[in-house]
């Protein structure tokens, strides 16, 4: 385990912590010295400004996800130990599909001449078709749909945990169904919430695929320009140096979240 | 025993108990209350009134639904038929928010979240009562389950008896008509539960408040309840006081359930004034008193209490005379338990005090003289 998280988390970080130190050569290889010239790049308004901008969608995925996962989730954390079983089921069966697949069938859903559209319309509800492919709307819908899942299971597990007789007390103790909710229900399954929120949070700053895919590659995120920075630019040092701001980002919200936990649970 | 009297027909009526009510309005009145679950009849046709400031304990098996009942009377299940009705407030619809009442839970329901104080200040919260008020009523409360120096821990420190008081301070602090209590000693030992026995009796003296407690345990029903409601399959086999109940068994379930009883299967041969002569299917004959005999019955079920089968080695001037032999001795301690065969083959159980060491003690093998007073053959159904 400990050879294993050497190898492939450890070595690779530092590598990625060396690399952003050095300088690209002319024709994109790697000159070993000593510069913060790529930390300096990193500060610049336009990479700040993407940075802000993947928080952002991140973080508007995590509230749709937070907001229609916690009701799914609950609702199945109440149905009958079968029925759970099988309603689990169904929120996993998307992974069975590769993820470019099922990418790839949002566009031809969202397309001008898609599904959406011609449903659409065809019930006369728009009388042009809607241009929603390739804007943020697209990527917040991927984004969405990608992490949702995410989102459920670890609400499901708090909730499930929930024992009933607690939710009766609330109400025996004179709370309606909505204070029964806020002061118990939700503080009870926070734990779930904030792993959830980890868990969509923290990967959807740093996609890149639906991004490209559905957006476009007009909205650019943090993890098109690492991407980019590798790929296309061949600018290794500065990727680097994007990636080693990028994970300490990461690890602040990580740190944040389980502080927040702690507190709370402990 | 339970399914021989399905058939009966004839559960306790609210006019029945109604006589005896001298409280001028009752605290609860359940009215023909039936409940299912599927196909399942969890509460089937139950009438019951609960008076105010009793001690009124729910007892039978588990699954006999007096779980069932209770929630129907917290809010928990709606009924399918029949009425609930608190103070003179028909209440059937009423979600338990909205209700007086309050319940002690099983397995005590603290919230894990929140400290004692604010465990027991939740319902106050809840109803909107001001700090300054709430603070004294969450102390009180905790003073009186002598918990007042832990207010500020969380649940997951405190041992099984002392969640159970806050789950009892949580809910006396409401101060509902009446209050709930499901099995609420059930997690506790033996020691720590008769302890929390005496207390919840005082408390419910103390404050004047309707108890209406649910157990298995008839040992813990007969401590500490006003009356019992022995309950079986859904219905209700009596109602009365310990005493009661536990000396006039009205049917076969009541006397097998609450202690020990000698069912025996009784033809009557004849009425002769105040007693009659019955036959037990092997022969044996016995006088009971006929004051409780319907007039036309050609059969009736007796019970006795162990302990009230007379045992002695010299001829006993009792009626119901008849000789005996012991086929098993138990020693437990206080009491000596002995399995007897008459001569027709009659098996009774007999419980004799050890009263002084040794003597006059019984062995497996010996012949003894049996007397069964009169009075103690009591009729728990005739036909």
């Amino acid at each position: 385990m400990v050879l294993w998280l050497l190898a492939f988390v450890v070595a690779p970080a530092l590598i990625l912590l060396v690399y952003s130190f050095c300088e690209r050569d002319e024709v994109g290889g790697v000159i070993f010295t000593f510069s913060l010239e790529n930390f300096r790049r990193v500060l610049d308004p336009v990479y700040l400004r993407i940075f802000a901008r993947s928080m952002g969608y991140a973080g508007l995925t995590t509230l749709i996800c937070v907001v229609a996962g916690y009701p799914a989730a609950y609702f199945i954390s109440r149905a009958e130990p079968r029925r759970r079983h099988q309603l689990l089921l169904l929120v996993m069966v998307p992974f069975w599909t590769s993820f470019l697949i099922r990418t790839y069938a949002w566009i031809t859903i969202l397309k001008q001449e898609g599904l959406l559209n011609g449903l659409l319309l065809s019930f006369n509800v728009v009388s042009e078709p809607l241009s929603l492919l390739y804007t943020p709307t697209a990527v917040i819908i991927g984004l969405v749909y990608a992490y949702l899942p995410f989102m459920i299971l670890p609400i499901y597990g708090s909730a499930e945990k929930l024992d009933q007789s607690l939710i009766e007390a609330a109400h025996d103790l004179g709370a309606g169904p909505l204070r029964a909710f806020s002061s118990v229900i939700i503080p009870l399954t926070l734990p779930g919430i904030a792993a959830g929120t980890l868990l969509v949070f923290v990967p959807a700053i740093g996609m890149f695929a639906i991004t490209d895919l559905m957006g476009g590659a007009k909205v650019p995120m943090i993890g098109n320009v690492i991407q980019n920075q590798f790929l296309q630019a061949r600018d290794w040092p500065f990727g680097a140096a994007l990636g080693v701001v990028f994970m300490l980002l990461f690890a602040v919200t990580y740190a944040l979240l389980q502080r927040r936990g702690n507190r709370l649970t402990g | 025993m339970a399914h021989e009297l399905r058939g009966e027909g004839t559960p306790p009526t609210i006019d029945r108990l109604g006589g005896m009510n001298v409280h001028p309005s009752p605290m609860i009145e359940i009215r023909g209350v039936t409940k299912r679950f599927g196909a399942f009849t969890a509460v089937d046709n139950v009438s019951l009134v609960i008076r105010t400031g009793e001690f009124l304990t729910l007892l039978g098996p588990s699954g006999c639904g007096k779980t069932t009942l209770l929630r129907l009377l917290a809010g928990f299940e709606t009924p399918d038929e029949g009425s609930v009705l608190l103070d003179g407030q028909d209440v059937t619809h009423l979600p338990p928010y909205r209700r007086s009442v309050n319940q002690v839970f099983q397995s005590y329901a603290l919230f894990p979240h929140l400290s004692v104080r604010a465990n027991v200040g939740f319902g106050l919260r809840m109803q909107s009562v001001p700090a300054a008020e709430a603070d004294g009523r969450i102390v009180e409360a905790l003073t009186m389950v002598s918990l007042a120096d832990q207010a500020d821990k969380m649940p997951h420190q405190l041992s099984g008896g002392q969640r159970q008081r806050v789950a009892l301070a949580r809910a006396i602090v409401c101060r509902p008509k009446v209050l709930l209590l499901d099995e609420p000693l059930s997690a506790l030992d033996a020691k720590l539960r008769y302890a929390m026995q005496l207390e919840l009796k005082h408390l419910q003296r103390k404050l004047g408040l309707t108890f209406v407690f649910v157990t298995h345990d008839q040992e813990e029903a007969l401590a500490m309840s006003d009356r019992i409601a022995v309950i079986n399959a859904g219905r209700i086999e009596q109602v009365g006081g310990a005493m009661e109940i536990y000396h006039k068994p009205r049917t076969a379930f009541a006397a097998d359930f609450i202690g020990q009883a000698n069912l025996l299967n009784a033809s009557i041969i004849a009425r002769n004034g105040a007693t009659a002569r019955v036959r037990l299917p092997d022969g044996l004959e016995l006088t009971i008193s006929s004051t409780a005999l319907p007039a036309g019955a050609m059969s009736a079920l007796l019970s006795i209490r162990p302990e009230k089968v007379c045992i002695s080695k010299q001829r006993l001037d009792t009626e119901n005379l008849f000789e005996a032999r012991i086929e098993e001795e138990t020693f437990q301690g206080a009491t000596d338990s002995l399995q007897l065969v008459t001569d027709q083959g009659t098996r009774l159980h007999a419980l004799v005090a050890n009263e002084s060491a040794m003597q006059e003690a019984f062995h497996e093998g010996d012949r003894v003289w049996c007397g069964l007073h009169l009075d103690d053959l009591v009729i728990v159904q005739a036909e």
